[in-house]
């Protein structure tokens, strides 16, 4: 129990997807404008992670590696997840037209996402994942972690969009550079999961 | 100017995949903490991104239209997992370094968006060399931007100490924060520079995570670069 919660707290708090591993940055700058995107967008992107996670991790363990082909990993994880998100959009599509309609238009734009491919890689090179059940975990953990960014930095975007920015930093400069102290403020949590919980 | 050269210095300096069409974000920010790791991602995506380029041209008239991007997406894995087993053989440092931001090099938007924009429309050549200008300019961003990272954050540069006694490390800089805020710095100095010599500038990020929607607006930027030539 202490462990699931120091994962899911890690993902959220100290591993933040975009704010420490940087995965994830083009929605992060792209859809981050309003809290209603930013929101939609978070929610499909947990959504997938979790779903992406419950298919990758029993394809690595069941079927790669008993076939010592763990060198497709990469190959086979994107094609699994593309396949996926176009499987989760027609059966929300049929089934749950009203959810479809809050996130339809941000599935497909999940597909390339770095965000979910990293989640399940990194599924496996972290060494405190050792079951489906963490792994899981972790996906939750992390897609929470990019809902929150997402979230907090559209905060702070509309008030950017009011006030008055230097010209030469207008745009794109002034979005990275806010990010920064976003994620400045992210790096007070440091040690906090490992004090907190031993793991 | 020759057709080559142009297209080379397009992708270097016209059309900058990092400063100018900004795309390729995660590598640039999450890698750049050492200028070393700066030249091995470059490296790394430059050769994906001219094997991807080559193979894309040549099937341009085989793949069909509306399976267009599951194509290419398979192309590139494809070479990612060889570039993944070069570099774990004879790389190990650069794998440890790299870690899961080499295999990622399947869903950097750049490598993706040039299949789409210029291989799938060019012949072989051009698209090859395409490939190499886009990679080389995305080389230079990474190293200047882990030069500048690791000088401020470590006093190094390539390991090198030289800030030494002279400016106490400023660790902030190699800490993720350094990274957004180095990118955002350099962009604004790109932006103004462009400004200068009456470029247009990228003024938001429309990319929304999704190369397909990238090349959306790519094509306008293309029927653009012959003038800015």
């Amino acid at each position: 129990m202490l462990k699931i919660t120091a994962i899911i707290l890690a993902g959220i708090l100290t591993n933040n997807m975009v704010l420490s591993k940087f995965l994830g940055i083009c929605p992060f700058l792209g859809v981050s404008k309003k809290y209603n995107t930013a929101f939609a967008m978070g929610v499909a992107v947990t959504l997938v992670m979790l779903v992406a996670t419950a298919v990758t991790y029993p394809l690595y363990t069941l079927v790669l590696l008993p076939l010592k082909i763990e060198y497709l990993q990469t190959i086979a994880f994107i094609l699994v997840i593309a396949a996926l998100v176009q499987l989760i959009e027609i059966l929300l599509k049929r089934f749950l037209p009203p959810i479809y309609k809050a996130l339809g238009i941000y599935l497909p734009l999940i597909t390339t996402n770095c965000a979910v491919l990293g989640i399940t890689l990194l599924n496996f090179t972290d060494t405190k994942i050792t079951s489906f059940g963490l792994a899981l975990c972790n996906a939750l953990g992390g897609g929470l972690g990019f809902l929150l960014a997402m979230m907090l930095f559209a905060g702070v975007r509309t008030r950017i969009e009011k006030s008055d920015v230097p010209p030469f930093l207008q745009g794109l400069p002034i979005t990275l550079i806010s990010a920064a102290i976003v994620s400045l403020s992210f790096l007070g949590f440091a040690g906090l999961i490992e004090n907190l919980t031993g793991f | 100017m020759n057709k080559y050269v142009k297209t080379l210095k397009n992708g270097i300096i016209d059309q900058n995949p990092t400063l100018r069409l900004v795309l390729g974000t995660c590598p640039t920010l999450a890698i750049t903490t050492q200028a070393f790791n700066g030249i091995g991602m470059g490296l790394a995506a430059t050769f994906v991104l001219v094997c991807s380029n080559i193979m894309v041209s040549l099937l341009r008239k085989v793949i069909p239209e509306k399976v267009r991007i599951p194509c290419y997406i398979t192309i590139i894995a494809s070479f990612v997992t060889v570039l993944q087993m070069i570099v774990k053989a004879f790389l190990p440092e650069i794998d440890k370094a790299l870690g899961i931001y080499l295999p990622l090099i399947v869903v950097n938007c750049i490598i993706l968006a040039r299949a789409e924009m210029f291989a799938a429309k060019n012949t072989v050549l051009v698209s090859a060399v395409d490939g190499l200008g886009m990679g080389i300019g995305f080389t230079a961003v990474l190293t200047l931007m882990g030069i500048i990272r690791e000088l401020l954050g470590a006093g190094t540069v390539f390991g090198l100490p030289l800030l030494s006694g002279v400016l106490p490390p400023m660790l902030i800089f190699i800490l993720p924060p350094g990274g957004f805020f180095v990118f955002g710095v350099l962009i604004a100095l790109a932006n103004s520079l462009s400004k200068k010599s009456g470029k247009k500038v990228k003024e938001s990020f429309e990319c929304d995570g999704n190369c397909a929607a990238c090349s959306e607006i790519c094509p306008n930027e293309v029927k653009e670069a012959p003038e800015n030539a």
